[in-house]
């Protein structure tokens, strides 16, 4: 005989109605959607041979010297796009996330305002920030560059306070009894504590910064993604099959590189 | 009650040197909601090169009068002199410092930065000095802290472990890093919260010898809590025992007997 106290709780124990209607109208949403946006099997079907033919101009890939020492130069300068911007993001994002990291902040409760900022430079997207940098500073790397640093900002400044706010809080407490500052605290107890852990978001901002300054160019802000833009525009297709391996190449590079890099500091 | 207050008179009478104390707590209290008080007019005077424990059943309020003692904690009444100065929320920050400066602290879990090395965690002890911020690093510090921080390495046996990671040493070595840190400050005050607490028996009693022997070396006047009455009776000179908030007996170490524990422990 079986204590009633002990039988196992009913399946759906925790379950609200108010949850079920929640993942009813979510259902509902995604398949009212999926009406509108989602190709078709016949868009699909009748979508095949366009791409074959697509396919077909953009084989063989251009070889020529002259073209692959153009697409060599630009391949250099989404790379310096890149590395730079980041790296300024990333310099940039260690006192930002300070201000930004709770408890630890100089701010206190000013931190809300800093995390918000960040938040901010988080949701727009890189192909907006583009946009902005190109209409007020010019077409160019240049504008790139900001775009990616600001890019880094958004995506390092969270990560960095969220590691900023777990580091160990014992050698915190330590060095605030001695009479460390804030600033101490962070140099003498935090930063050493996720060192590994600002590395890797770093390395992964670096991964992100590669990825994105590859499509910036399509809006003017400099890079290999203008060449794309103009090859597309001029039915330049077998140059731009070249410049997509390329891309395909700097950014496999960039992910054997920092995941090496990664492997090493671990 | 009563009884034992007259006794901590009769103690204190006979014990006491002619010396200005270096703390002098008068009616302190402490509570953190207005409502429970935690210290309960606690009335403390330690001198100078004094070693006492602390002792208590958990809740008694131990680690709250000792950080309250030296100004980690504000005061909720009575009056507090440390070093010869008013301790009180409305102390200066530079009071505050200076207070600070005069004081090492060894906590029961070590709290080192864990990737650091030894010598850069000892060096750490120095934060708060003017231009404190060479104390980041090892590599950053002068020669004097670097000296300063292998004579304390040495004080606690542990000169030749310098560029070892923090974290791959023993929790008895860990913690003997941690009094390394706290000597560098060359103090005057001593505040250990339960230092041998995280240790095995080898390593707790280990650690004990350690404070005995550095403090009479430096002169150093210490200050611990600890559950392990041993701990308390073998290595101090005076017991302050608490219950409930309040002092139950303040007496030389050597005349506390097991009835006096079993009154601190029971409910």
């Amino acid at each position: 005989m079986v204590d009633p106290r002990q039988t196992a709780p009913g399946r759906f124990t925790g379950f609200s109605p108010i949850n079920f209607v929640l993942l009813v109208a979510l259902g509902a949403m995604i398949l009212a959607s999926m009406g509108q946006v989602s190709p078709t099997p016949q868009q699909l079907v009748d979508g095949v041979p366009g791409m074959v033919n697509l396919v077909g101009r953009m084989l063989p890939p251009n070889t020529e010297p002259a073209f692959l020492a153009r697409i060599g130069v630009r391949i250099l300068e989404t790379f310096q796009i890149a590395l730079v911007g980041a790296a300024i993001g990333i310099l940039l994002s260690l006192p930002i996330a300070w201000c930004a990291a709770r408890k630890v902040s100089p701010l206190g409760r000013g931190h809300v305002v800093v995390k918000a900022f960040v938040s901010f430079l988080r949701t727009v997207p890189d192909l907006v920030w583009a946009l902005l940098f190109v209409a007020s500073i010019g077409l160019g790397a240049v504008a790139g560059t900001m775009t990616i640093m600001v890019d880094t900002v958004g995506f390092c400044g969270r990560f960095f306070a969220e590691a900023m706010e777990d580091a160990e809080k014992e050698p915190q407490e330590a060095l605030s009894a001695i009479g460390a500052g804030k600033g101490s605290i962070l140099v003498g107890a935090i930063l050493p504590d996720i060192m590994p852990s600002l590395i890797n978001s770093s390395l992964f901002a670096l991964e992100k910064a590669v990825r994105s300054s590859v499509v910036l160019g399509l809006v003017g802000a400099g890079g290999i993604g203008q060449e794309l833009k103009v090859a597309f525009d001029l039915f330049q297709y077998q140059n731009a099959s070249m410049i997509i391996l390329a891309i395909f190449l700097i950014v496999m590079v960039m992910e054997v590189m920092t995941d090496k890099l990664r492997a090493y500091i671990q | 009650m009563l009884d034992l207050v007259t006794d901590t008179a009769t103690d204190t009478a006979h014990t006491a040197p002619p010396q200005v104390p270096l703390i002098e707590a008068r009616g302190l209290c402490k509570s953190y909601d207005r409502r429970k008080m935690i210290l309960d007019g606690i009335d403390l005077e330690i001198t100078k090169g004094e070693r006492i424990a602390l002792i208590g059943s958990n809740g008694s309020g131990k680690s709250t009068l000792l950080k309250s003692l030296i100004g980690l904690h504000s005061i909720s009444g009575g009056s507090l002199r440390c070093f010869g100065d008013p301790v009180s929320a409305q102390s200066s920050r530079a009071q505050r410092l200076n207070m600070r400066r005069q004081t090492g602290f060894v906590f029961q879990k070590h709290c080192l930065v864990r990737r650091r090395s030894v010598l850069s965690n000892v060096i750490h002890g120095l934060f708060g000095e003017p231009g404190s911020w060479r104390a980041f690093s090892h590599s950053l510090a002068s020669r004097d802290w670097r000296e300063r921080a292998m004579q304390a390495l040495a004080d606690v046996d542990l000169a030749d472990k310098a560029m070892d990671r923090a974290d791959m040493l023993s929790g008895g070595q860990q913690q003997r890093v941690a009094i390394a840190r706290a000597l560098v400050r060359r103090p005057r005050l001593l505040i250990a919260d339960e230092p041998a607490a995280s240790l095995d028996p080898v390593s707790g009693q280990n650690v004990m010898n350690l404070f005995t022997q550095l403090c009479q070396t430096h002169a150093i006047t210490l200050i611990y809590t600890s559950h392990d009455m041993a701990h308390a009776v073998d290595h101090a000179d005076r017991v302050v025992a608490l219950k409930h908030g309040k002092i139950l007996f303040d007496r030389p170490a050597s005349r506390v007997t097991r009835a006096h524990l079993q009154d601190t422990f029971d409910g």
